[in-house]
């Protein structure tokens, strides 16, 4: 059934191929570029001028001075003064401010108790950015302050709650890469063939449908591993991302979801007709995948319908592995259930796919 | 062997796409080493025959033997067999002429120095030599088609299925074409070509005319001239088109065709050259009339002739 001659030949030609391909060549590389620098970069920029508003219930010589001494990092723009916590809300609501400092009547007192933090920041959660640069300021020092007293700034969090560290998007966007590429390009590689009119030739010939599969895909093993280096060394470089765990477990790991994500392109690929649609699908796969994986969102905040339709998708495990490797230095014997998890998918996806590559034009 | 063994065999061999019959029960019989000449209109259903044949289309009624396997069970053993050049340039475009046939013959399992071997010698034979580094899909059309057909004999096959090998390449370059499929022939192998070239039909051992997915002919060229039911005349006149327009749809003209300043005319059975001169002087045209020897191409509307008013050939 195998014959590892012919096999290799449709790995060589496929190589081959893909040097004169220079897009495709390009967006191997490209894409982790960009996309960690997108990313990486959105969540560190240090923005200043965010636009802002006070309310200083106090109104007191020392609650103007922190006023006026915050407005002086420039990290927020305190362009309105406001009397009414009600007023704060609305122009928040409105996205007229991203941001908004309030200082209690009590201000003077908490200052001088330290028990409890004398000003708050209360910040549009919805924006990555915004709750980024708030944190900055939370270290703000108040006078007459201990460093190591309770927080003198309270930062509050609107619209989402459980913030999402950079650290923690680095080690999931190496998932979302290699969601993005791998599924497409093996979605496209069957397709084209058809499209081009190269298949009827190809099925004339005695190659089998598991030869042509594996010849497709086994090239795109090898640029997955490539990529998940760029992205690694990238994270590094560029954002100091932790690998606590073990090199070999987070390669193992890499390797089992990219044979994951070329068994669902694969599967695409023999669905689809023509190598738009099979691009359609495959972003179609992308969302439910990007969104519920916990990429996004928190995994235990979701619905628990959604938490199992999560578990059928790779990048669900993938993130489980990676983080737990990446940032908590968790070995495989204790992550093997998204191990095993992963290694399933690929296959019954592979088994259902080899089965629908019909040597037949019908 | 012996050389009258049948290597296609098909009875009843019908294809259907959704209610439209594209191959209407079909038999067909081509021996060892025949060169079996395809005819038939565009959408007659040669290509699907032959996507059939080869087991990459599956009947939808009827039974095909070929080299001895039952299509389509046996499929993926007869496809070690046989080659097939696509009707469609199906060779890589973005691979080199020497890559692709490197390609086609690990997949076809040659040994890596019998295939370098087999190469060099069709890339000579077929003039491509020169072109090995070029990027199959730069080349020019008759180089493709000479590049599909090196890839389609790199496995010697014994059984060589052509859809419209020619139909972009120059006559001298067809000429050469053909000499290289009679090559193959005499060495043993069996080919099926489809064609549209009246040229090139006279050239086959045999020849199947297509109709609508029916078999409407059938023999050698010598066999079909022959049983041409009609006569074929030559008018010459001042005003061919004058004189085409006087007898188009006539009683009795199974085809028109005007070639040069004369007028072929296909007549039916009991007409004679007489016939004709007479209604062109009722035309008011003045004509010479004689017969001449029927070709290919009368055989050819004859058998696919559906309603002969309409079919107006200049
Ligand atoms: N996959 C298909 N689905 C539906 N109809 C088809 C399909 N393939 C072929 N046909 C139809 O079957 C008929 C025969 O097509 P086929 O390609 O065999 O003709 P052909 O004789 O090779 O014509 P040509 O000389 O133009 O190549 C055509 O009417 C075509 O539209
Ligand atoms: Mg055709």
């Amino acid at each position: 059934m195998m014959n590892l001659r012919r096999l290799g030949s449709i790995v060589l030609k496929e190589l081959r191929q893909l040097r004169r391909d220079r897009l495709t060549f390009a967006m191997i590389v490209g894409i982790p570029t960009m996309q960690l620098i997108l990313f990486g970069y959105a969540i560190n920029l240090d923005v200043r001028g965010l636009e802002a508003a006070v309310l200083d219930q106090a109104n007191t010589a020392r609650s103007r001075e922190l006023v006026a001494e915050i407005g002086a990092t420039q990290v927020l723009d305190l362009r309105y003064r406001l009397s009414t916590p009600q007023e704060v809300d609305n122009l928040l609501r409105a996205g007229k401010i991203s941001a908004a400092l309030m200082l209690p009547n009590d201000f003077e007192t908490r200052l001088e108790r330290g028990d409890r933090p004398a000003l708050q920041i209360v910040v549009d959660g919805s924006d990555q950015v915004v709750q980024a640069s708030a944190r900055q300021l939370a270290s703000f020092p108040l006078p007459g302050r201990a460093a190591n007293d309770v927080p003198g700034i309270e930062v509050l969090n609107l619209y989402n709650p459980q913030r999402l560290a950079p650290v923690n998007t680095v080690p999931g966007l190496i998932g979302v890469i290699l969601t993005m590429t791998m599924v497409l390009f093996t979605a496209m590689a069957l397709v084209r063939e058809r499209e081009r009119g190269n298949l009827e030739m190809l099925i004339a010939t005695p190659v089998s449908p598991w030869e042509l599969t594996l010849g497709k895909v086994l090239p795109f093993v090898g640029i997955g591993l490539v990529q998940v280096t760029v992205v690694l060394l990238l994270g590094k470089l560029l954002f100091a991302v932790p690998l606590r765990g073990s090199l070999a477990a987070l390669y193992s790991a890499a390797l089992v979801f990219i044979c994951a994500s070329l068994a669902l392109g694969v599967f695409i690929s023999t669905l689809a007709r023509s190598q738009f649609q099979a691009m359609q699908m495959a972003f179609f796969t992308f969302l439910p995948q990007i969104l519920l994986s916990g990429f996004m969102f928190p995994f235990a905040g979701m619905p628990k319908v959604a938490q199992w339709l999560a578990e059928i998708l790779p990048l669900t495990h993938f993130l489980r592995l990676v983080r737990g490797i990446m940032l908590r230095g968790a070995g495989l014997a204790e992550l093997w259930p998204a191990l095993a998890s992963l290694a399933l998918f690929t296959v019954v996806m592979l088994g259902i796919a080899v089965t629908r590559v019909s040597k037949r034009l019908d | 062997m012996n050389s009258a063994e049948t290597v296609i065999r098909a009875r009843g061999l019908t294809k259907r796409f959704g209610d439209f019959t594209a191959v209407d029960s079909l038999d067909l019989d081509v021996r060892r080493a025949e060169v079996f000449g395809f005819l038939g209109p565009n959408g007659s259903g040669k290509s699907t025959t032959i996507r059939m044949l080869c087991g990459l289309l599956s009947p939808s009624a009827g039974e095909i033997e070929v080299l001895g396997c039952r299509i389509p069970q046996d499929a993926e053993a007869l496809k070690r067999r046989i080659g097939y050049m696509t009707q469609k340039f199906s060779l890589y475009d973005d691979l080199s002429v020497g890559e692709n046939l490197d390609f086609l013959a690990a997949v076809h399992g040659l040994p890596r120095r019998e295939a370098r071997q087999r190469i060099d010698e069709l890339l000579a034979l077929y003039r491509l030599d020169d072109r090995r580094r070029q990027l199959a899909g730069t080349l020019s059309g008759g180089q493709k088609q000479r590049l599909a057909l090196a890839g389609a004999v790199l496995h010697k096959p014994d059984l060589l299925f052509l859809d419209e090998p020619t139909s972009a390449v120059d006559p001298q370059s067809r000429r050469d074409f053909w000499d290289s499929l009679f090559e193959l022939a005499d060495a043993g192998t069996t080919l099926l070509v489809s064609t549209h070239y009246m040229d090139e039909a006279e050239r086959c051992t045999r020849l199947g005319i297509l109709d609508e997915g029916r078999l409407a002919a059938d023999g050698s060229p010598e066999e079909l001239l022959a049983q041409l039911p009609g006569t074929s005349l030559l008018v010459e006149c001042e005003q061919p088109r004058q004189a085409q327009r006087a007898l188009q749809g006539g009683e009795g003209i199974l085809a028109l065709a005007q070639i040069g300043a004369s007028l072929r005319v296909l007549v039916e059975e009991g007409q004679s050259a007489e016939d004709i001169r007479t209604r062109l002087h009722e035309a008011g045209i003045d004509a010479e009339v004689g017969e001449t020897a029927p070709n290919l191409e009368d055989v050819f509307v004859t058998a696919t002739r559906r309603q002969p008013a309409d079919r107006e050939e200049t």
